[in-house]
């Protein structure tokens, strides 16, 4: 079977950004970028399940500037087979990657799409959601685990307070919460078999997409700042001014 | 037009998120004027029917109870919202695990966008919402006929679940999706408070070293202070503890009015899920951690050492 993995570039979870003087914008001009974390896991549920003969091919589908080549070139590194970059400087917003994706999935017929929960810039948690929806597909989100047999994922998923297993009829979409697996680390002779993998590039229009963006952003602003507060010598005057200072004891 | 809660539930009571989400309906009615409803999908869910009509707030309960609307199947809660939602102007959901999955689908299948986890309401198509983990906060308007919005609990106070007096009407649930089965749930079972909706949270991080040492060094004042117990991402990736302990962007959202991190370094993201608590207390031997730029008490001890004294002290 096919498994489709979405991937997005991000800025480095690492990076603090900041908000452009004007408010119009965060900079990350010369900011670190990389793969979104949750994809990261995405891409290596995929190729494990490669690995143990259950996919047939990996495919990852990236939606962006022209740079996310970057991103797809890792996910290849990783194990994946071949690339498809849906070019665009539009800014893209969850429902139209997911519009895209839907697309995308039409044509290449996978039995499994598999998305990250939520990537780290704009901490949406939406696209794998909608596009399941678009494709009348079922979902299991925040996957913890996943198994395909007869003909269906069993997914087990991170609920508030505990965890659920469900069973999907495939094709199915999965998005991948952090306990799923580690990511393998890209090795440099991966990284150069990785440069000779096809990498396809298509753009909305030929997809017959509207991927004009629906929400307008009229300001961004750095939250208030919480202020370092004192540090106490020991826990004895710490409890004494939790009680007396602070008065939540 | 009305203004349309999904409320999430167990078939037998209203979890916390709902209320949170009835008072951000709430606001919005300030500026439509619409009435909210709740609609509680489910099965054999009279009683939630019977307990959302006490919400202060709700106008109307709609009730659609069938099987396949027992376990909240992402795929059939969309379909039955998607049944009523001609009438809407805005659905809201809580941000909770239930609420992210269903509200994008619905979004998608109006061809409307989502706006996820928001903290304010600025007007009826504008609101307030976190992005990069927090360190941004954007204010956000939505062009499109349907407002679908989920609700960050922390950002709105919970509706009071008396004083209510609405009616209840039943709905047709819409047929079985049919391509997703419910096998089982383990709920973990807590004899202390729900960590989203604890007084006082007590987290621990990477500085615990291990799983025996998290429960050996933090239960005890966890219990002494009647709080709920958190971790960091790297406590969680090191297998202390599950993932639904996880305070962070990547977890769970909490601003309690006391949030005691112990052996936590502070990463962006970890602070994302924490900084808005009231009082902020860090223990780490590190006096270059960066938690002691949030905390408003700091001690640069070892955990070990301390927090025992702690406990120590709590019990004189």
């Amino acid at each position: 079977m096919r498994v489709i993995v979405a991937v997005k570039r991000v800025v480095d979870y690492n990076v603090k950004v900041r908000v452009r003087s004007d408010g119009g914008g965060v900079d990350i001009a010369n900011v670190k970028m990389s793969m979104n974390p949750f994809d990261e896991i995405a891409v290596e549920e995929a190729v494990r399940l490669k690995e143990a003969g259950v996919a047939a091919e990996v495919v990852v589908v990236s939606a962006g500037v022209a740079q996310c080549q970057e991103t797809l070139r890792t996910a290849l590194a990783m194990g994946a087979d071949r690339a498809i970059l849906i070019e665009t400087n539009e800014e893209l917003q969850p429902l139209a990657v997911a519009k895209l994706l839907n697309a995308i999935v039409d044509k290449e017929q996978p039995q499994l799409i598999i998305f990250g929960k939520q990537a780290i810039d704009d901490d949406s948690n939406q696209t794998g959601q909608m596009m399941a929806a678009l494709a009348s597909l079922p979902q299991a989100t925040f996957a913890s685990r996943l198994q395909i047999a007869d003909g269906r994922a069993i997914v087990s998923r991170e609920i508030d307070g505990g965890a659920e297993t469900l069973s999907l009829a495939l094709p199915a979409v999965v998005t991948t919460d952090l306990r799923l697996n580690e990511p393998r680390y890209v090795t440099l002779p991966n990284l150069m078999k990785a440069k000779k993998k096809p990498m396809e590039t298509v753009r909305p229009e030929d997809l017959a997409v509207d991927v004009r963006p629906r929400l307008t952003t009229l300001r961004l602003a750095e939250p208030p700042k919480r202020c370092a507060g004192v540090i106490v010598p020991d826990v004895k005057t710490l409890v004494e001014k939790l009680k007396s200072e602070a008065k939540v004891l | 037009m009305s203004i349309l809660v999904v409320g999430e539930h167990d078939n037998a009571t209203i979890k916390g998120g709902t209320l949170n989400a009835v008072t951000a309906a709430a606001v919005i009615s300030l500026f439509t004027g619409g009435e909210t409803h709740l609609l509680i999908a489910g099965h054999n869910a009279q009683s939630v029917a019977e307990a959302g009509t006490k919400i202060a707030g709700v106008s109307k309960v709609l009730l659609a109870d069938a099987p396949h609307l027992a376990e909240g199947l992402a795929e059939n809660v969309e379909a039955t919202v998607l049944s009523i939602a001609n009438g809407y102007s805005h659905i809201v959901l809580p941000a909770t695990a239930y609420g992210k999955s269903i509200a994008p689908r619905i979004a998608a299948r109006l061809d409307v966008a989502q706006m996820s986890d928001i903290i304010a309401v600025e007007s009826a198509d504008t609101f307030v919402r976190p992005v990069y983990a927090g360190n941004v906060i954007a204010t956000v308007r939505s062009g499109d006929s349907t407002k679908v919005v989920t609700v960050r609990t922390t950002g709105f106070d919970a509706a009071a679940t008396d004083g209510g007096s609405a009616s209840i009407e039943k709905i047709a649930a819409a047929p079985d999706a049919g391509v997703s089965q419910f096998l089982n749930r383990q709920v973990t079972k807590l004899d202390r408070p729900e960590l989203t909706s604890a007084d006082v949270v007590v987290s621990g991080g990477r500085g615990l070293g291990s799983a025996e040492n998290y429960t050996r060094i933090l239960e005890p004042l966890a219990d002494k202070l009647g709080g709920a117990l958190g971790a960091s991402r790297a406590a969680v990736d090191a297998g202390f503890v599950p993932n639904d302990y996880q305070v962070g962007q990547t977890g769970k959202i909490v601003a309690p009015e006391l949030y005691i991190a112990v052996g936590i370094s502070g990463a962006i993201q970890h602070l994302a899920g924490m900084k808005d608590s009231k009082v902020i207390v860090a223990v780490n031997k590190d006096a270059e951690a960066p938690i002691f730029s949030v905390a408003d008490y700091g001690v640069v001890d070892d955990l070990f050492v301390a927090v025992p004294e702690w406990v120590d002290l709590l019990s004189q």
